[in-house]
């Protein structure tokens, strides 16, 4: 008895005492088992990826110049990846199905018809300090939020409005980048060998105030503009210059081309002209109290004989000050001021005829950007709202997603544009705001 | 034979006891080294599968480089290349983890090519909307607690942790069971000031990798809202040489794709 209860003790107890301890995980009792595979996965020869989705959205005013739908598209973009050994080729591409416009003849420039190439490209590295691309593709940088200085690739205007995902707000550039990396200062080249024109409010979508009639223009008359289009002669150059001082990004920027939008008239023959424009601008980024914080200046210089030109845009002075924070749980905030001088305002003043509306010398711009995550990040509601004070005109963007399922997402939201005047620069598109919803697949 | 016995005594004493007496400093260092700064760098795949409390999914995957700045155990360098899911795809977020200051954030959105800086958020809020925090993907600082050892067994020391800062954390206090043998924290438990469990962290599966004992599966449990997410760790690779300049605007634009395979 004494013998069966001595061989418990010795047997049973310890293992009792055993499975009081915390259990250990797989693997860790013998390490000697090397189980790591490779998991290189087989599928296609290249890199496939894109969305599908539906995009309906409509004014909530009726507008004498445009459809009261201000958006009603299905999309799809198919975007193809396929590494050759030292290079990189990238197609993406959009194909539409859109009622709302009323030209369908297909324009790869101005994205207009069924097929809007976003990029097609290659990528490689020529030399060890050295990166070149080379086609169609999308171009940013600068600090702005929404609101640009020395980013003077071309917007698509027409997309921001109307609700199209953000991305859809840089229209792709055909140009050469080159970039050098010398340790830690950097230099970016861009050649658009062809100017990249904005793709502008032109009324074919969006309605907006005509100065040359004195009212509100759409569908019936857009825009007619002559602008520079000759390979190689009317093209655009861009660099930036830029170097960390520790967690402090700086750059310096140059442009060399035209106003990317309308910023003049012929007189002959009535078409908005795009004037030479040059841009030197700088810019600082970096951690400031509990946020980031940013600073961008540009100077704008027009084209000659601008100042006391009513037809030409006059040279400006812009700046750009920009603060976000986490001020929540997945909740961020953030803050800009924006500011548009007119350097040559007294010649400008001086130089138009009587009657004709004025613009100060300021435009004064403030933005406030909200944005909240919330159900593990399936929710996301997101505000933004620009207001000028000098104009006292803004808009407000509102925008709310819920993904359904990782792949699928639904959206809704709202481009609301208010002001006193009809030919403030977000009041003349009052007539145009609307609220739009999405499906999205993304695969 | 009672010789033998004797002997065998003495030495387990002698391994005993520097393993008793072994500070609890010692412990959470060896610990913090071993789960966040093994190899001057290092490569994973990571697979994420986020669950709610009703059973419903959310995958993520990406791949996740790392290179330690120095043998101190301090500051370091991420670079998490998004694959999955396809809306986030070849989206890229930069991480420098400061010892001195907030961390420095970048994110690298493909379709605008921008590069936009991130306000350093709260460490303590969700990664990648997984229940794993920023702070349990790279790493609490150790010195931002007090600890204890509260518990000793045959195969780990439990450490209880307090936050010095109680207001900048969620917790009150946690748990970790760290593995004797190879320091790994297989278990950490954190809870609310009731003394009630409010997260779980639970090593699932070690293995070997290039001489370092790594955690290859794991989850976060919520106990709060009853969610979980698991994680995965494959193509683990240590010392894989990564170029410092990995870490920069030039290959958040051009995904340095050797290091991503």
């Amino acid at each position: 008895m004494i013998q069966l209860v001595v061989v418990i003790l010795f047997l049973v107890v310890p293992q009792l005492l055993q499975a009081q301890e915390i259990e250990l995980p797989a693997g860790l009792d013998d390490l000697s088992i090397m189980t790591q595979e490779d998991d290189t996965e087989q599928g296609l020869p290249f890199d496939l990826s894109g969305f599908l989705e539906s995009r309906v959205g409509t004014r909530m005013q009726n507008d004498a110049h445009e459809k009261d739908m201000s958006i009603g598209e299905i999309r799809l973009q198919v975007g193809i990846e396929k590494e050759f050994d030292s290079l990189t080729f990238n197609f993406v591409s959009d194909f539409i199905y859109d009622p709302v416009l009323d030209k369908h003849s297909l324009d790869l420039e101005t994205g207009q018809g069924f097929v809007d190439i976003r990029e097609a490209n290659i990528v490689f590295s020529p030399l060890e300090f050295m990166d070149v691309k080379v086609g169609r593709q999308v171009l940013t940088w600068g600090t702005g939020d929404l609101a640009f200085i020395n980013d003077l690739f071309p917007k698509d205007w027409n997309s921001f409005f109307i609700g199209r995902d953000d991305e859809y707000l840089k229209a792709p550039s055909d140009a050469i980048k080159t970039a050098f990396f010398f340790g830690d200062y950097n230099l970016d080249i861009i050649y658009m060998p062809r100017f990249d024109v904005d793709r502008f409010i032109d009324g074919s979508r969006i309605s907006f105030f005509d100065r040359a009639s004195g009212g509100l223009s759409g569908r019936e008359n857009p825009v007619l503009d002559d602008r520079p289009d000759t390979w190689f002669s009317d093209d655009e150059l861009a660099a930036r210059f830029y170097h960390s001082f520790g967690a402090y990004e700086t750059a310096l920027y140059y442009y060399s081309g035209y106003w990317k939008s309308p910023a003049g008239q012929d007189m002959s023959t009535g078409l908005a002209t795009f004037p030479r424009l040059q841009v030197f601008g700088a810019s600082v980024r970096g951690p400031l109290s509990k946020g980031i914080g940013s600073v961008e200046v540009g100077y704008y210089k027009s084209e000659g004989g601008a100042a006391s030109n009513p037809l030409i845009r006059n040279d400006e002075f812009r700046l750009l000050v920009g603060y976000e924070q986490e001020i929540g749980t997945e909740f961020t905030g953030s803050f800009q001021y924006y500011l548009e001088r007119k350097l040559d305002h007294s010649q400008y003043l001086a130089s138009l005829p009587v009657g004709v509306i004025r613009d100060k010398q300021n435009r004064h711009l403030f933005t406030v950007r909200l944005t909240k995550m919330l159900m593990q990040q399936d929710l996301k509601l997101s505000l933004f709202n620009f207001y000028s004070p000098s104009d006292k005109d803004g808009y407000l963007r509102l925008n709310v997603s819920y993904k359904i399922r990782d792949n699928l997402k639904v959206e809704a939201g709202g481009n609301v544009f208010y002001g006193q005047k009809d030919y403030s620069f977000f009041g003349q598109f009052k007539d145009n705001s609307n609220i739009f919803t999405a499906l999205r697949y993304d695969f | 034979m009672k010789n033998i016995f004797k002997l065998f005594l003495v030495l387990s004493f002698l391994g005993a006891v520097p393993a008793a007496a072994m500070d609890v400093m010692e412990v959470v260092k060896k610990a913090n080294h071993v789960s966040y700064y093994k190899g001057d760098d290092g490569r994973a795949k990571v697979n994420m599968r986020i669950i709610d409390a009703q059973g419903r999914e959310r995958v993520r995957e990406f791949i996740i480089l790392r290179k330690d700045d120095g043998d101190d155990d301090g500051k370091q360098k991420f670079y998490v290349y998004f694959n999955k899911p396809a809306d986030v795809k070849k989206m890229v977020f930069m991480v420098v983890k400061n010892m001195d200051r907030d961390d420095d954030r970048w994110l690298y959105l493909p379709g605008l090519d921008l590069v936009k800086r991130i306000a350093a958020s709260d460490e303590r809020t969700s990664f990648v909307g997984s229940h794993f925090f920023y702070e349990d993907v790279s790493g609490r600082g150790i010195q931002e607690d007090t600890h204890a050892i509260v518990e000793e067994n045959d195969s780990t020391y439990v450490v209880e942790s307090k936050p010095k800062d109680a207001k900048a954390v969620e917790f009150t206090s946690f748990k970790s069971w760290i593995h004797k043998a190879t320091f790994l924290p297989i278990k950490t438990e954190y809870y609310d000031d009731q003394g009630k469990k409010t997260r779980s962290y639970t090593a699932l599966k070690v293995e070997m990798i290039g001489g370092h004992p790594t955690v290859t599966a794991a989850s976060m449990e919520n106990h709060q809202t009853g969610g979980k997410t698991l994680m995965n760790y494959s193509v683990v690779k240590y010392d894989v040489g990564l170029p410092d300049n990995i870490f920069s605007e030039r290959y958040l634009r051009k995904a340095p794709r050797k290091y991503l395979r």
